[in-house]
């Protein structure tokens, strides 16, 4: 047992010893209970305990709870330990407290009060054991007793520097950093006087009054302004001194790093500053830090060089964040450059994650792709998984015109070896600049069925509807394209994606390559078909509609096809999806007349290039119209051929065949037949639905403004909502209505949170009942709470049967941060002073744009605003003709007060949104979600 | 800032666990689990810093201990490891030549060491000086505080 120090505690040395002996788990959680009941016996037992006996039972407990194990007693002993006259038993006191005892216990009042009796100790030891503990538990409690308390003791004269270097960070923790409770946060006399610690004596006390300062600025920087030419000043002082000027506070022959550091943090919060003198000033520490880093270095300690290059990369990230020195960003880029081939691996890191902000900057844009061959490199020679991440991510960046094709077929190179993790970031990311800087489409084609035959498992569904829809719209690569998969898929083993891409693509343009006896009409099919069995049925169903194209493309081969469709496995599959598509489409091609076929299958449509959305409403429109008159074929022949356009376009849209076509010739079969609307085709293609899918974002945003209303609706189904919301709380109600005649079975609608917005807003749905009956409507009761600011929505998942087809339709619900809006009104005065207070740069959110609907219906723009949720406040604005709007957005810790201003120009048909707010996060989300209402 | 520091073995027995953000228990064990996990499988060479949510974990190993902490975006990873190195220079002096078992059997003094160099998530006193006086100092009181030597 090693020597324990100060005034150890012998029975804890032997209790931990005994721990560490323990052979097994078991044997340590024996000791551990044995350990429990004894402190229990003593803190219950007759005798009193002296202040050692509760200090060293209660530092067991820790030691206890610090292993893994709950500790649901001591609490009470700890608390007493805090008003022990004995420094020792008050400190371990404070550390149970810090570690184990809830910020909503009931012991928080004895808490409060025993720290409160230690502030006033004029014992500056006491006084920041009492701060530390603040600062560790940081409740609203703490804020309220001590929010007054603190910053007294942190600008007054007869405070030792080490207590204000706790009280400072005490303060901070109680604002909660940049997030909190805005009415906490000092003004007015004490703006100055904290802000002119920043000239205090004491390195400490600057160090730890700017981190305070720092998230004071983010709060109001307009009030806390005066310490842009203080911090710069301090810094000017910091980077010229020479490393025994310092003393203490110079670091491994580092001046102050740690000081350095926030100071240039501070100063990213702020544009460059406007007094020249103060800039000049500025830019002079800047440089002197870039000369610094060609120094050679004092010492070869890695603590030095780290002191070092942590400030540098610290000055180069407030070079790009002003990005208006162009001389500095290019001499950063240069000192970056050089540390992408340094032997230390954090430093490649850093400068690759740098490089990238530097490659977003027009001044820099150019002298960070000198660095090109590097970075390349990197991608192929470093160890460490993260290095390349950053590398891929530099690429992406500097990616332009001039070196895309170079940069993707180098991304592409490394693909096949990449990490798992990676993949599927990098297949999106070669697929987005494949695109937006493709010349020729020939290449884009190249890039994706590259991406499909090297890492087809990442490819995602977006990817593949997209090279579809591109092919689809550009006459000049589809033959090339054509070609291109039909060599893909020859490959003895393709990925299943390929066959997709391939099925769809030869069954619209096969005809192009056909010519060639290579790749005849049969030669395609058979070698599609040879891949059929090995395919998902999503897939298969796809390939059956790609078959049934055939037919009309190739009339030489329908015997074969027919062979194929009539097949057990098809025509008696166990997937009804596959079982339906394969008799309808062989009724098709044998059943009907001559007559018919012929002019079906010339109506098989060419996918022209058209306005979409048009389409999607025509196409909507017919559907209903067949919902109507669900038996009478007769008035279906119009209707029919309508659909049929439409669904040709939709498949266009969505880039996807297999929704489509069998649509199209559904509503054929419909006429000719004269049966009911097969609708469990369309809904089982629901992710392909288009229309109703377009139509569902179009509601969304309405329902942004607006908490009643139709959420989705297709053939099936209608989906609509009522909610209310009060402060941080909503209610919804869903109802679903069943359009059809018959029962919708095994009917379960599911709410969820994706990602981080689980975190953010809780959701709870009441269960519904599994079935609705045939035209009756249910309803669903979601509560939901926000905890956070969020962006993405909640999705409502519905599963239900119909007719003996699975339907799955996932929507997004309209709860959006504007939704916990309480409306507050105010003057002109405190609207504008707000306004003031709130104009730093990551408060403000502002958007510029051509209005939708014209400047001119007044009342139609109130009526948006008030619904998004603020009060409108009219009279205010010097402009008449601007709009000004103020709201608290409610969420479960905080409260953000948001001030908006909407100005239209009539002349240009335009508008300028701005929304100020004390959290950015929430300035930028509102500004997303209002500006597309106008 | 900092929103957590872990100290663990290399066998992943975790040693020391500061949290500056409130985390509930069974999420600080989750978080404790994973990155213990994800660091030890990384191989000495490797770069220190990982990201992870959004935070950026910053660790470095010490004998047979690694220092773990979890900063925030804008936080400085070169300088996150200079705060684990100074720390480590402090345990050090103060136990002269700190090892595992040091902070094993005196856990409450690494605590407190702790809360001398980093308050609420931010560095409090850069100077090892200072906080090894105010250390000292702490000690001392203690010393005073107690009645004869004899207690137990």
């Amino acid at each position: 047992m090693p020597a324990v120090r100060g005034d150890g505690m012998r029975g804890l040395a032997v209790f931990i010893s005994d721990i560490r002996n323990c052979k097994s788990k078991e044997a340590e959680i024996k000791r551990i209970n044995k350990e429990l009941a004894n402190i229990r016996s003593k803190f219950k037992g007759d005798k009193t305990l002296d202040g050692y006996q509760k200090k060293k039972y209660v530092c067991k407990l820790l030691f206890i709870f610090l292993l893994g194990h709950d500790i649901d007693f001591g609490h009470m002993e700890a608390v007493n330990l805090l008003s022990s006259n004995k420094y020792t038993e008050k400190q371990i006191g404070y550390l149970f407290i810090s570690v184990l005892v809830d910020s909503t216990s009931d012991l928080m009042k004895l808490v409060i009060k025993s720290i409160s009796n230690d502030l006033q100790s004029r014992n500056p030891i006491h006084v920041n054991l009492a701060l530390q503990c603040i600062a560790n538990i940081g409740s609203k409690d703490m804020a309220d007793a001590f929010g007054n308390e603190i910053p007294k003791l942190l600008v007054s004269g007869d405070t030792m520097d080490t207590v204000k270097q706790s009280a400072a960070l005490c303060l901070l923790r109680l604002y909660g950093g940049a997030g909190g409770e805005p009415t906490a946060t000092p003004s007015g006399e004490w703006t100055s006087r904290i802000v002119h610690l920043l000239n205090d004596q004491h390195m400490g006390v600057v160090t730890a009054a700017t981190s305070l300062i720092d998230a004071l600025v983010k709060r109001s920087p307009e009030e806390y302004k005066g310490c842009v030419s203080l911090a710069v000043s301090r810094l000017s002082r910091i980077v010229t001194a020479s490393y025994t000027d310092l003393q203490d506070y110079t670091y491994y022959f580092v001046p102050a790093p740690w000081l350095s550091v926030k100071l240039l943090r501070l100063l990213q919060n702020y544009p460059p500053p406007d007094d020249p003198g103060v800039r000049g000033r500025l830019n002079e520490c800047l440089e002197t830090i870039l000369n610094k880093a060609q120094e050679p270095p004092k010492s070869k300690k890695v603590q030095h060089s780290n002191a070092k290059n942590a400030v540098l990369f610290e000055a180069i990230s407030l070079i790009i964040h002003s990005d208006s020195e162009p001389n500095l960003l290019v001499r950063a880029c240069n000192q970056l450059g050089s540390f992408l081939t340094h032997r230390e691996t954090n430093l490649r890191y850093l400068a690759l994650e740098s490089m990238c902000l530097l490659a977003t900057s027009e001044f820099s844009h150019d002298a960070v792709k000198k660095h090109q061959e590097t970075v390349i490199n990197a991608l192929k020679t470093e160890r460490d998984v993260s290095v390349r991440q950053r590398a891929v991510d530099l690429l992406y960046a500097m990616c332009d015109k001039s070196n895309a094709e170079e940069i993707v077929q180098e991304m592409l190179n490394y693909l096949e070896l990449a990490d798992y993790s990676i993949r599927e970031e990098m297949v999106l990311k070669v697929a987005i600049l494949a695109e937006k800087y493709a010349s020729d489409y020939t290449w884009y084609v190249d890039v994706i069925l590259n991406l499909i035959r090297i890492a087809g498992d990442y490819v995602s569904e977006e990817v593949w509807y997209r090279v579809i829809q591109i092919v689809v719209n550009r006459e000049d690569v589809q033959g090339y394209a054509a070609k291109m998969v039909f060599e893909a898929l020859q490959a003895p083993a393709c990925h299943e994606n390929m066959v997709k891409v391939g099925g769809y693509i030869l069954g619209e343009f096969g005809n192009l390559i056909a010519g060639d006896a290579r790749s005849s009409p049969q030669v395609q099919f058979r070698l599609l078909h040879s891949k059929f069995h090995l395919c998902s049925p999503m897939t298969r169903a796809l390939l059956l509609s790609t078959y049934v194209k055939f037919i009309n493309l190739f009339p030489e081969i329908k015997g074969e096809i027919i062979t194929i469709l009539k097949s057990d496995t098809n025509l008696r599959s166990a997937e009804a999806e596959l079982q339906q598509r394969a008799s309808e489409y062989l009724t098709l091609a044998n059943t009907v007349s001559t007559d018919v076929l012929a002019t079906v299958l010339e109506e098989m449509p060419a996918f022209p290039e058209r306005e979409s959305s048009i389409l999607a409403k025509l196409k909507k429109k017919s559907w209903s119209n067949d919902a109507a008159g669900a038996s009478g074929a007769t008035k279906s022949e119009t209707v029919s051929t309508k659909a049929n356009h439409v669904s040709s376009e939709r498949s266009m849209d969505m880039g996807a065949s297999s929704g489509a076509k069998p649509q199209s010739s559904m509503s054929l079969l419909v006429d000719v037949l004269g049966g009911e609307i097969p609708n469990g085709m369309q809904g089982n293609l629901g992710g392909f639905s288009n229309a109703s899918m377009s139509a569902h974002e179009e509601n969304l945003k309405k329902l942004i403004c607006k908490n009643n209303g139709v959420l989705f609706e297709n053939d099936l189904i209608q989906v609509g909502i009522r909610a209310e919301y009060r402060q941080n709380l909503g209610r919804l109600g869903i109802f679903f209505g069943n359009k059809t005649i018959s029962p919708l079975t095994q009917f379960s609608p599911t709410v969820s949170c994706p990602g981080i917005l689980a975190a953010k807003l809780l959701v709870q749905a009441k269960s519904v009942e599994s079935q609705v009956e045939a035209g009756a409507q249910i309803q669903q009761l979601i509560n939901v709470e926000c905890i956070d600011d969020f962006v993405e929505y909640p999705l409502l998942t519905v599963n239900f049967v119909h007719g003996g087809s699975q339907q799955r339709h996932e929507l997004k619900l309209p709860v959006s941060i504007n939704k916990f809006f309480q409306a507050t009104d105010m003057n002109s005065d405190s609207f504008f002073g707000r306004w003031k207070n709130l104009s730093g740069p990551q408060q403000e959110a502002q958007h510029i744009f051509q209005s939708q609907f014209g400047t001119d219906d007044i009342d139609g723009v109130k009526t948006k605003l008030v619904g998004f949720g603020l009060a409108l406040l009219e009279g205010i604005d010097p402009n008449p003709d601007n709009f000004v709007g103020a709201g608290i957005v409610h969420m479960r810790g905080q409260q953000i007060g948001c001030l908006l201003r909407l100005e239209p120009n009539k002349q240009a048909n335009m508008y300028r949104l701005t929304i100020r707010s004390s959290k950015g996060s929430v300035s930028k989300q509102l500004l997303d979600l209002l500006h597309p209402q106008f | 800032m900092m929103q957590f520091m872990l100290l663990f073995s290399r066998q992943g027995k975790l040693r020391l666990q500061k949290w500056y953000v409130a985390y509930q228990d069974k999420m600080k064990k989750k978080v404790a689990r994973e990155l213990t996990t994800a660091i030890l499988t990384r191989k000495p060479k490797m770069c220190s810093f990982l990201e992870w949510k959004d935070l950026k974990i910053v660790y470095k190993r010490y004998a047979s201990l690694y220092f773990c902490c979890a900063v925030e975006e804008d936080d400085n990873e070169l300088l996150t490891l200079e705060i684990i190195h100074r720390y480590v220079e402090l345990l050090d002096k103060y136990f002269g030549s700190v090892c595992e078992l040091d902070i094993i059997f005196n856990f409450e003094k690494a605590y407190f060491i702790l809360d001398e160099l980093l308050v609420g998530g931010e560095i409090q006193e850069t100077s090892k000086k200072s906080v090894l006086k105010a250390i000292a100092a702490e000690d001392m009181l203690q010393e005073d505080g107690r009645p004869g030597s004899g207690t137990i």
